[in-house]
């Protein structure tokens, strides 16, 4: 599978190096050079430096034949720009957009966009950890 | 009518205070920075909300719902894509205008359901086009549903001088509205009028026809 990530952070960086790993082609775009030293060494995927909030860009890193898109800048508004981009205008059969904000992530869920809110997710799991599984206001005081 | 306008800077500011000269308007700023919005305040009175334009909660406080009109002309053409998108989704706001700095991102708004965009580059763009014979057709406005409004000079070698409208084959859904004359005199066209070098022709087209029309108006 063709995937583009943007944003090479902890999450990008771990999600390319192993997606790398396990044989698919990665292209990995970041703003700042000094963000890919924090791919793994033997990283064979396709390193960018360019704003993924240019369509130009994305162009150039090769979006028009990618197979997925996963935006995972810092920057809740740049994700769900390209994201949108990506699905809208490139027409990636899949993208994957991560948004912080709950709000704002239930939105663009409702307009269809395939997204995720680690706010949410963490908040599950160390609630879980803490209490055990329950359904999220199940009353369990 | 009720303004609410995203982004507390130059932009901003001076929308603000132009709205204002009107008793009509109530206008309200969402500004993220304290300073900026002191200023605002000091300025032009109690019409400053400070928080993320982004953010549905700030939204709900500034009264999106009850809002006419959404403007976001922040810096950053990301953030003015969110907020309008908010305005419209889930406050259902009439009408929403976005500012943008990548000329390329109006395509993209207009798609994702933004009536308008204004973008500073692209009406510089114009002006500089204006200035160059090569470029004979000028985006003057974005329509709704995919149309433009262009302006096109006709070069004195144009095939179509001296041929009446009904006999150019525009491309689909395109129309002359107007025609000015070198005189400067403007003209409503008829399928009879006739074209003149250096007449000033807007038309209306679909943006994906405006190529073909350019060269049908002004091929030599």
């Amino acid at each position: 599978m063709k995937v583009v990530i943007m944003g090479c952070g902890r999450v990008g960086s771990a999600l390319a190096g192993r997606l790398s790993e396990e044989g698919h082609e990665v292209t990995v775009l970041d703003t700042r050079a000094d963000a890919f030293r924090r791919l793994p060494v033997d990283f064979k995927g396709k390193k960018h430096i360019g704003n993924g909030i240019d369509q130009d860009v994305l162009a150039r890193v090769g979006i028009g034949d990618a197979d997925a898109f996963i935006a995972v800048t810092q920057g809740d508004n740049r994700n769900v720009f390209s994201t949108q981009v990506a699905k809208h205008i490139f027409g990636v059969p899949r993208t994957l957009c991560r948004i912080y904000d709950p709000i704002r992530e239930k939105m663009y869920e409702e307009m269809g966009l395939e997204t995720i809110s680690p706010t949410i997710v963490g908040a599950n799991l160390l609630h879980d950890l803490l209490i055990g599984k329950s359904e999220p206001g199940g009353g369990e005081a | 009518m009720y303004v609410i306008i995203i982004g507390g800077g130059k932009v901003g500011y001076y929308l603000a205070k132009e709205l204002l000269g009107d008793p009509l308007h109530e206008v309200l700023i969402i500004e993220q920075d304290s300073a900026k919005c002191e200023r605002i305040a000091e300025e032009l009175g109690d019409i400053v909300l400070r928080g993320d334009g982004c953010e549905a909660a700030t939204a709900d406080l500034a009264g999106f719902g009850r809002a006419d009109m959404v403007i976001a002309v922040t810096g950053d053409d990301e953030d003015n894509l969110v907020t309008c998108q908010l305005a419209k989704t889930k406050f259902n706001v009439p009408r929403t205008i976005a500012r943008i700095n990548n000329p390329k991102n109006q395509e993209i708004f207009k798609r994702l359901g933004i009536d308008t965009t204004i973008s500073a580059t692209v009406a510089i763009l114009a002006q500089i086009e204006q200035e160059l014979p090569t470029h004979q057709m000028i985006p003057l406005l974005a329509l709704a549903g995919g149309l433009e409004l262009v302006g096109v000079k006709i070069p004195p070698q144009a095939r179509t001088v001296g041929k009446a409208i009904k006999d150019l084959l525009l491309p689909h859904e395109s129309l002359v509205v107007l025609i000015i004359s070198r005189d400067g005199v403007p003209r409503v066209p008829s399928s009879e009028t006739v074209i003149s070098a250096e007449d000033e022709i807007l038309a209306v087209a679909r943006r994906e026809n405006e190529d073909t029309l350019r060269q049908v108006l002004t091929s030599a």
